[in-house]
């Protein structure tokens, strides 16, 4: 996993110089936002299905050793196997090498962000492994070459212009018109019919593993899914160590607020459940069926302070809700998980000298922790980050010197009003007259500013509360 | 509100001026006092104030936060009521203090939950506890079209959105002109304008985008940070919409910018 823009003020910037990519960005919030508030408008009782599910994710994860060995006793028990991965670069040689063994040359993937954590398609491919994403906006992000720029809407950056230019470009289906949203649909329908029925792995995610019965629940609203588990003779389910719960109505207590949450409606599409391999010839489903299960430090975060944000169900409300993601986009995060719980997950998987800019992108407005329907509260988890950070000393050293020395006036009220008081008198005078002796102050990072301009004299100077009339 | 202490007649108000009020516009802190007088409270001014600590807090200081979090406790734990002309700041008092900054200290902890409960913010304090009513139309304004700007640590913290417009119209006969998406945030965010001045000019240009459509002439708000963040937008923007604060609209501080010309 690795983060491919260094800052992200760097990104930031880019992205909201971009003017078709904000056209696209406003117009999706819009629509996102509108879905959730419908979705959540639905149920009687939406503040209830969160508890509920929180609860379920809260339960599991205080017990998670022991759901995930009975999760792997089950698996094993339908006749699948288990596969631990410390890292990323674990989890990709345990999938090439289901692979080699079965001589497989072609894959199919659906709806996987932990494969993106990874970067599992480059490790298939220098494999000799093709690969195809089968999700349509993974699809389109996969031709484009860029990495998803959001959890559910991988590529809801680009508009159908866009996605139409990449598919004339990348199909070699001859002279035809693309100029509307179900042609280009039903071109890229037809395209990945193709792989689905020529692949020899089919390679999926997991919305929640069941321990009772060993079974992966995955949700699409494509059917790419199904298509990727039953189709080809191997399905490799690739999930986080976190998405295990107890039982099949505990994932239930999470499929309420997942779809909800994420297009408005109660719930997906398809909801499917797959519980190991095929028994016998006349049976549906693969021959052979593979769960590999990724830690990639959520040991360590289980372990701390941070622990709240394994209960993430990869819903996207964060980042719908979130001002800062909607003038920036996700690209600008630099990192697979992007918004505010990318900007929890990223450091924490990552270090915080690799992704410590991201837990600033907060502008403190309390949405994402509002509408989380796991109920993680994503900003004190970023603050937590950034008190990480100023203990570990990184960041900017004049912000941090100019806090610090703020922080220590207001120790001392005698010295902090008299401070006050000589402050607004020098920026009375930056401000005032015609000349301005700074007026490079007016420009930070290359954005023209004003600096307000002070009343007059402090509350608390000397003269106080004899100015009333002001 | 099940926590609300019980209603007190005249009751003894430590006013929390805010760093940005003292420094930027004393005429909120002179406006507050006024309106808690005129609703019969006895206020109180302790000098020993300086900031809540929410810049460190928000930045990662967490140490100096804790020190200056201690100074506001014992300087206001005497008074029935802490009042803040401002939603942060009172958020920062309210909850931060014992939810966060001790939430590994049993003392401390308690004598901050403590004085939360009692701590509110200006406009909240004035209709949710005091019930604050007035006969007669004080500074008629109803010639003014204004929006309003609410601080996202008043709406989401300190749940106060009704009231400021209750006092407007009652006391000052503005019927506020609503922005579309109004509860979006404006982009100040503390720190964050300083660590992300461009976005923080970008979520505030659109803010002003929406308040401009609605025809006003003036934005009012409740929180200083958001308000002189607007501020400097619009004069980057060359607008001339004004800012003002409610505690100024609602005392007779501000002129109704067409009855200047």
């Amino acid at each position: 996993m690795e983060k491919n823009e260094k800052d992200f003020l760097h990104g930031a910037s880019a992205a909201m110089a971009d003017k078709q990519l904000q056209a696209n960005l406003g117009r999706l919030m819009m629509i996102l936002r509108t879905m959730h508030s419908a979705g959540v408008g639905s149920a009687a009782n939406f503040e209830d299905l969160r508890r509920c599910a929180s609860e379920v994710k809260r339960h599991t994860l205080e017990h998670l050793d022991f759901y995930l060995e009975t999760f792997e006793k089950k698996v094993i028990e339908k006749g699948g196997k288990v596969y631990y991965a410390e890292t990323c670069e674990d989890l990709n040689s345990i999938v090439v090498e289901i692979c080699r063994r079965r001589g497989a040359r072609i894959a199919v993937k659906g709806k996987s962000m932990v494969s993106e954590e990874t970067g599992l398609n480059r490790a298939l491919e220098k494999a000799g492994i093709e690969v195809t994403e089968t999700d349509m906006g993974e699809y389109i992000v996969q031709l484009a070459h860029e990495r998803p720029s959001h959890l559910v809407g991988p590529a809801i950056h680009k508009n159908k212009e866009q996605i139409a230019d990449l598919f004339m470009k990348h199909h070699d289906l001859g002279p035809r018109s693309l100029d509307n949203i179900p042609s280009i649909v039903a071109e890229g329908r037809k395209v990945l019919r193709e792989k689905f029925i020529k692949a020899d792995v089919g390679i999926t995610g997991a919305n929640a593993l069941i321990a009772e019965t060993g079974s992966v629940l995955l949700v699409t609203n494509e059917g790419n899914g199904d298509l990727c588990s039953t189709l080809p003779k191997v399905h490799i389910v690739v999930s986080g160590i976190e998405k295990v719960v107890p039982r099949l109505e505990d994932a239930g207590a999470i499929l309420r607020v997942l779809a909800r949450s994420i297009t408005g409606q109660a719930m997906s599409c398809y909801t499917s459940i797959f519980t190991g391999p095929r028994e016998g010839p006349e049976d549906a489903g693969p021959e052979e069926f593979h769960v590999v299960l990724l830690d990639n430090h959520r040991s360590e975060i289980l372990a701390g302070e941070f622990r709240d944000i394994l209960r993430c169900i990869r819903c996207s409300s964060c980042m719908n809700h979130c001002p800062v993601f909607g003038v920036t986009g996700g690209h600008a995060y630099g990192s697979v998980y992007v918004g505010p719980m990318g900007s929890v997950l990223t450091p924490l998987m990552e270090g915080m000298r690799e992704a410590g800019d991201l837990p600033d992108a907060c502008c403190g407005d309390d949405r994402c922790a509002e509408v989380c329907p796991m109920m993680i509260p994503l900003p004190d988890l970023l603050r937590r980050l950034r008190t990480r950070k100023w203990n570990m000393g990184i960041g900017s050293r004049p912000l941090k010197w100019g806090l610090s020395a703020y922080m220590k006036t207001a120790l001392r009220p005698r010295l902090f009003h008299a401070a006050s008081g000589a402050a607004a008198v020098l920026a009375s005078m930056l401000q005032g007259g015609k000349k301005r002796p700074v007026s490079s102050l007016n420009r930070m990072h290359g954005i023209k500013t004003h600096l307000p301009s002070p009343q007059g004299k402090p509350f608390f100077s000397p003269l106080g509360r004899k100015r009333r009339e002001l | 509100m099940g926590d609300m202490p019980d209603k007190k007649i005249n009751p003894r108000v430590g006013l929390f001026v805010t760093c940005l009020v003292n420094a930027m516009r004393p005429s909120v802190g002179f406006a507050a006092v006024d309106l808690l007088e005129r609703a019969g409270c006895k206020v109180e001014i302790p000098r020993e104030q300086t900031c809540c600590g929410l810049p460190g807090y928000n930045a990662g200081d967490l140490r100096d936060c804790e020190r200056i979090a201690r100074q506001v406790i014992s300087t206001f734990e005497p008074y029935d009521y802490v009042v803040v002309p401002s939603g942060s700041c009172a958020a920062m008092i309210a909850h931060n203090y014992h939810e966060h900054v001790f939430e590994n200290e049993g003392v401390w902890r308690r004598r901050a939950e403590a004085l939360g409960k009692k701590t509110f913010e200006l406009t909240g304090f004035l209709v949710d506890v005091l019930g604050f009513t007035l006969t007669g139309i004080p500074h008629d304004m109803g010639e003014l079209k204004a929006t309003y700007h609410d601080s996202c640590s008043c709406l989401r913290r300190m749940k106060v959105k009704s009231q400021p417009r209750k006092l407007l119209r009652d006391f000052c006969r503005i019927e506020i002109r609503e922005m579309k998406q109004t509860e979006e945030c404006c982009g100040f965010g503390g720190s964050f304008s300083l660590k992300m001045p461009e976005i923080a000019a970008r979520l505030g240009d659109e803010k002003i985008k929406r308040a401009v459509s609605t025809g006003a002439d003036m934005l009012i708000g409740g929180d200083l940070g958001c308000l002189l963040h607007l501020e400097s937008r619009i004069k980057a923007q060359g607008k001339s919409m004004k800012v003002m604060h409610v505690a100024e609209v609602l005392t007779g501080r501000a002129k109704v910018p067409s009855a200047e010309k």
